[in-house]
């Protein structure tokens, strides 16, 4: 399999760097096998729906471990991080989340061979959670 | 800690399973204020795990980015008749648990 332009598969957010790079160790983020399924556009950003799915066979040779989400704007970036284990079967998470303001999100999935794929999505959301001090 | 948890009563073995969870739960941001002005701390569900025939099968590290009750779906395979063991614990020390059983066919 030959891998095109894999640096710049994903888009690089430099609010989000310092974590990134925590999590991948500097190793790159490649894009195809994640996908991350979220409405463009939200009225209200206390929950959000939000489904990741990551292709993987999910066997004891190749499976993801770990799912991290981050955030751009978020006044704490990271959303929540998963643990799986091939038992699952299928690396897939469906949850709500809280968002703020018009921002991307990442996705980053630890698999089990120690590569990192990755997945970003923009998001706007017109009336914020997060920073709602009512 | 209430929580409403779907799992399906009986599975083929080898069979996917979608687990589902939502506990209740305010998942209190620290960024709001009460009526006198002062701040609400921080309390979120922060550690939820699931069990399955006593092994970990998957676990949510969850921050203030998730919303009020939160909500999971995941995916297990069904391997062998047990107990679905979840447990979940908030910044209050908050303990919850519930147990569902799960019988395996074929």
């Amino acid at each position: 399999m030959t891998q095109v332009r894999v640096a710049n598969a994903v888009p690089r957010i430099e609010v989000l760097q310092p974590l990134v790079d925590k999590i991948t160790g500097g190793a790159p983020l490649q894009e195809g096998r994640v996908t991350l399924d979220i409405p463009q556009l939200s009225d209200n950003g206390h929950s959000v729906p939000m489904k990741i799915s990551i292709a993987s066979p999910m066997s004891e040779r190749d499976y993801v471990r770990t799912v991290h989400v981050l955030s751009e704007k978020n006044p704490r970036p990271v959303i929540a991080t998963y643990h799986l284990n091939p038992q699952c079967g299928r690396a897939e998470i469906t949850t709500r989340v809280r968002l703020n303001g018009e921002q991307r999100l990442l996705v980053i999935a630890a698999m089990s061979d120690g590569s990192f794929q990755a997945a970003s999505a923009s998001v706007i959301v017109t009336e914020t959670a997060c920073l709602d001090a009512s | 800690m209430v929580a409403r948890i779907q799992v399906p009563k009986e599975a083929k073995r080898g069979e996917l399973i979608a687990v589902r969870i939502a506990i209740q739960h305010p998942m209190e941001t620290g960024f709001r204020f009460d009526h006198s002005g002062k701040p609400i701390p921080k309390n979120v569900v922060n550690t939820l795990t699931c069990s399955y025939g006593g092994v970990e099968i998957f676990r949510a590290e969850m921050g203030s980015g998730i919303s009020a009750n939160p909500y999971l779906q995941f995916y297990t395979r069904a391997t062998a008749s047990g107990e679905l063991v979840f447990e979940w614990v908030d910044d209050a020390g908050e303990r919850g648990s519930e147990r569902v059983a799960i019988t395996v066919t074929g």
